[in-house]
């Protein structure tokens, strides 16, 4: 198994229509992924590629069956998006869409948290079982079928983590951007609790960087919860305190959110920190060794 | 998005928050001028910059100059401002180099009973906005969080609802606020809170809130900062932007589409992604160097975009070498291998410049290099890279 995608899951593009909508569909289907249908509101009836574009969520819900959605449509109209793909029944939601104001996040998560529905990002690159289904826009060809339960708040930094693994010959059972926003709809803890109960996930590895609290969280989540071996590399060590390093979450403010202070949580847990990023492959082999 | 304090006192204005009587200038005559209009024997003068710790700052030109002065003549007024306007303030919050004072602020005095202080954050654990309060107004907040957590007191509040009253009584009762100045409180927070909902604020902070001998409540100072992803629809606060309080180079960076902040190490960085970029300034000094800047090309950066970003990087001085990790997923690697020969034919390097490739058409992103003759270090992963990009330095 894997955790929240499989071959069999059906997914639409929201802002198929668009430039990205249209060339990540495109990506997806031909990785494998069952691309379903799309929407555009007022564009209802064409199709791309021959895949049916409708003008609500609900209408190609109800034509295909399908149960996840990945968002591309402008930041304004994000949370609206997200909100529509939740009314109508769609169990995961992956907001690619950068540059969401924080507040309707805000308002978006207090409708997430009621409902039974996993929504990654936004301001992320998606999610992959490889092989199976890649909702996202991460390249396909760097994942090989495999072991380790990836998850992270960076895109390429994954992909880099993606490699190394690889590298390894470990492979990913599933892949997680979590997105690089102060808000984002899945935790870290969401993903460990997924993956320690799946058959597939043998290990994890967690790539968080600097900004809030989220990995010491999960450090805390991990040390009452995790059996599997866990991995980690936090990025920003040498970033200035008071700057927005490109993510609007990854910022030092106050003097909490340091590098320093993740690792430090995360090492009193037991686990096993990449000091460098080359290192985080093989940070999940020594990992592994330890709880072996 | 910072503004300053008299542009964050205008907003309380108009929001129904209450503040001082108070007038900007921008020269010691308008200084002046302002004492007289004001009336009060007493006054405070206060330097407009983006940045806290203004009061024990000192100006450069002058050294004995603190950024805030409480002044008790026209004359005086205008001797402060002389002092500040043009000069360059340094705080521990503005780095070394500080940061020009272009315009003063002139306020009444007032009659302090107590100093409080007043925060509005989003507490990204709990996905809310919480409004923090504390007896300990006046001193730096970051140091009672360190030291005595349990004299801040917080509330959260969805942004739907907004504060409610009860949420109020409660931290009034641990503020020591009693009697009619519980209601004014009410008022008070309950805008503040609203401020922060309908403007997209990322801070509001207030330090001190003043408690007069009167009751009365009253923001001494204001700070506010804004989400920058929601200026699209905050079109008047937009406004308020001061280019001048900016890094210029990561205005004009932000202006390609490029994400730039400039350290003061000596190896350049290009990077596509955040995060790969903030690893990459880590790997460099893990070998012992130090970055020069962060910068995030963005996933579909072009051939304009990557030529901007050298230019950018070489634009600082203290650069001796440059080093592009790229792994491509949007970006394709030939793409920026293009750019890469692109930039070099137009701007020309003169310093060691390390490649490091890998993702979406890596070999092809590395025939164009091999073809070209621009002089390339080539690397074939993130320590290789970071290893020959610090040699080159020593070398």
């Amino acid at each position: 198994m894997s955790i929240l995608i499989n071959e069999n899951t059906k997914v639409i593009c929201q802002g198929i229509t668009g430039n990205a909508g249209t060339f990540h569909t495109r990506g997806c289907r031909d990785y494998g992924t069952q691309m379903v249908g799309g929407v555009t509101p007022g564009k209802g009836g064409q199709d791309v590629d021959g895949i049916p574009v409708f003008n609500t969520v609900g209408d190609a819900v109800a034509a295909t069956g399908a149960n996840a959605t990945m968002i591309f449509v402008p930041a304004a109209y994000t949370a609206d998006a997200i909100l529509e793909a939740i009314d109508a029944g769609i169990q995961v939601i992956a907001a690619i869409t950068e540059g969401v104001p924080v507040l309707d996040m805000v308002r978006v998560y207090e409708i997430v948290r009621e409902r039974d529905v996993a929504l990654i990002g936004p301001n992320c690159p998606g999610l992959i079982t490889p092989g199976e289904c890649k909702i996202g826009i991460m390249p396909g060809y760097i994942h090989n079928k495999g072991s380790v339960g990836v998850m992270s708040r960076s895109g390429t930094l994954t992909y880099e983590a993606v490699w190394q693994t690889s590298n390894e010959g470990l492979g990913q059972s599933t892949c997680v951007g979590l997105g690089g926003d102060p808000i984002v709809g899945t935790s870290f803890i969401d993903l460990l609790k997924l993956y320690e109960v799946d058959e597939q996930t043998e290990s994890i590895l967690m790539i968080g960087e600097i900004g809030g609290t989220a990995e010491e969280e999960a450090a805390a989540y991990v040390a009452e919860h995790v059996t599997k071996p866990v991995a980690a590399f936090i990025a920003g060590r040498t970033a200035p305190p008071g700057k927005r390093m490109g993510h609007a979450g990854a910022i030092i403010s106050g003097g909490k959110g340091t590098a320093a202070e993740k690792v430090k949580a995360l090492e009193a847990v037991g686990i096993e920190v990449a000091v460098s990023p080359a290192d985080m492959g093989a940070a999940v082999v020594r990992a592994i060794a330890k709880k072996a | 998005m910072k503004i300053h304090e008299f542009q964050a006192k205008e907003l309380f204005q108009k929001a129904g928050v209450t503040v001082l009587r108070h007038m900007v200038a921008r020269t010691k005559e308008e200084a002046a001028a302002a004492y007289d209009e004001l009336g009060t024997p007493l006054a405070v003068v206060k330097a407009q910059i983006h940045a806290g710790g203004r009061g024990k700052g000192t100006i450069v030109e002058v050294p004995d100059q603190h950024g805030v002065q409480l002044v008790q003549s026209r004359e005086e007024a205008a001797q402060v401002a002389a002092n500040l306007l043009g000069n360059t303030l340094v705080t521990i919050q503005t780095g070394v180099e500080g940061k020009v004072v272009n315009q003063v602020l002139i306020e009444e005095g007032c009659d302090i009973a107590r100093e409080l202080y007043l925060g509005i954050v989003l507490d990204r654990a709990v996905q809310q906005p919480v409004l923090m309060c504390s007896t300990e107004g006046g001193v730096e907040i970051e140091k009672v969080a360190e030291e005595t957590p349990e004299l801040i007191h917080k509330e959260h509040f969805d942004p739907s609802y907004g504060l409610q009253s009860y949420q109020v009584r409660k931290l009034c009762q641990k503020l020591g606020i009693e009697g009619a100045s519980v209601r004014i409180a009410d008022r008070f927070m309950k805008a503040l809170c609203r401020l922060y909902v309908n403007s997209d604020c990322s801070l509001v902070e207030i330090n001190p809130l003043v408690v007069t001998s009167e009751g009365d409540i009253i923001a001494l100072d204001a700070k506010v900062s804004f989400d920058s992803n929601a200026m699209y629809r905050q079109k008047e606060i937009a406004e308020y932007r001061d280019l001048s309080e900016e890094e210029a180079m990561e205005v004009r960076a932000a202006e390609a589409g490029l994400s730039y902040i400039k350290l003061d190490g000596n190896i350049a960085c290009l990077v596509n992604g955040a995060g790969l970029a903030m690893s990459t300034m880590d790997i460099i000094k893990l070998h012992g160097a130090s970055p020069a800047n962060f910068l995030d090309v963005g996933g579909g950066a072009d051939k304009d975009q990557v030529t901007e970003a050298f230019r950018i990087l070489l634009s600082d001085p203290n650069v001796e070498a440059v080093l592009v990790n790229i792994f491509g997923g949007i970006a394709r690697c030939s793409t920026i291998a293009n750019a890469i020969v692109a930039a070099s034919q137009e701007i020309g390097f003169e310093i060691p410049l390390v490649v490091r490739l890998e993702g979406t058409e890596v070999e092809e992103g590395r025939r164009i290099l091999e073809e070209s003759d621009v002089d390339i270090i080539t690397a074939t992963d993130l320590t290789d890279a970071a290893t020959k990009v610090v040699a080159a330095i020593s070398g």
